[in-house]
């Protein structure tokens, strides 16, 4: 039943993954986007990890993407240009990942039927059964400081997007010199 | 019956190259900020598929850590995007030459 599950859920990633490097229109591609987040979030439910799937719909579903979506059509750029001539580059880097983590996972295999095990197995006790207050406790008493940098790379992050995207007072909509000489003439 | 980890890390790897193929060969800076979407979205399911195999929240924490520089990448990068079509009036990559040697 869980591997029917994996099954699905992986399926889609995969292949909602592929159709948002390879569809042309930016709009499609950040739909299709979408549904793997959605797919996403149910592997990590079949993970018992349900606050992780709420937050992943939420913050990724519900703002990443919404961000991205204003972007694209604010842009409004025409869909001429695809893709660009680095094909070779690409299979020299995936190439080698690929048989890499092929090796890496035959030998594991390998290593798991002879006994001889690198990591440990999992461990016999389960998680809590209430996954967002255990969260919660570990988030609070661990992993109190990268929570509190988190909270001020959220702060860096807000601030450096407004001043990079903000217009100066007085500049003109279109900057282009080219055009503002022509509208002064 | 479990599924085993390994899935996971194929699962997890796949989604990782084909991030890495669209950084490569996409030359639209927005589909490029998207499969970096895909790489992070990549990077999360192992922690998670590994959380679950250990029974350690750590992974799970990570996830939420992430998730925080996701947001703000994707704040700052979109930002700079719409600060490169202000002055360029494009955003396909290969017109900025400004850094290249």
């Amino acid at each position: 039943m869980s591997h029917l599950f994996f099954g699905y859920f992986a399926s889609m990633i995969i292949a909602t993954s592929i159709l948002v490097v390879a569809l042309k229109n930016p709009v499609y591609s950040a739909l299709s986007l979408l549904v793997m987040f959605f797919h996403v979030a149910g592997l990590f439910v079949t993970l018992h990890a349900e606050f992780l799937a709420a937050v992943q719909i939420i913050v990724y579903a519900g703002a990443i993407l919404v961000l991205y979506l204003f972007v694209v059509m604010i842009l409004n750029v025409k869909q001429d240009d695809r893709y660009h001539n680095q094909w070779r580059a690409a299979g020299f880097v995936c190439a080698p990942l690929l048989i890499e983590a092929m090796v890496l996972l035959s030998g594991g295999a390998k290593a798991r039927m002879t006994g001889t095990q690198a990591v440990p197995g999992p461990s016999a006790e389960s998680l809590a059964p209430d996954n967002t207050l255990a969260i919660g406790q570990t988030l609070f008493s661990t992993y109190l400081f990268p929570f509190e940098v988190a909270s001020l790379v959220l702060l860096v992050a807000m601030i450096g997007a407004i001043v990079l995207a903000k217009r100066e007072i007085g500049e003109p909509d279109n900057p282009n010199p080219m055009l503002r000489t022509k509208a002064a003439e | 019956m479990t599924t085993p980890i390994s899935y996971y890390l194929i699962l997890s790897g796949i989604v990782f190259l084909t991030g890495i193929v669209g950084v490569l060969i996409r030359r639209n800076i927005i589909a490029i900020l998207l499969s970096v979407e895909l790489m992070l979205n990549a990077t999360n399911i192992n922690f998670v598929a590994f959380s679950d195999y250990f029974r350690d929240l750590g992974g799970q924490v990570f996830v939420f850590f992430a998730l925080t520089v996701a947001a703000a990448e994707v704040a700052v990068g979109l930002a700079i995007i719409i600060a490169l079509h202000r002055s360029r009036s494009t955003i396909n990559i290969e017109e900025f030459n400004l850094l290249k040697w």
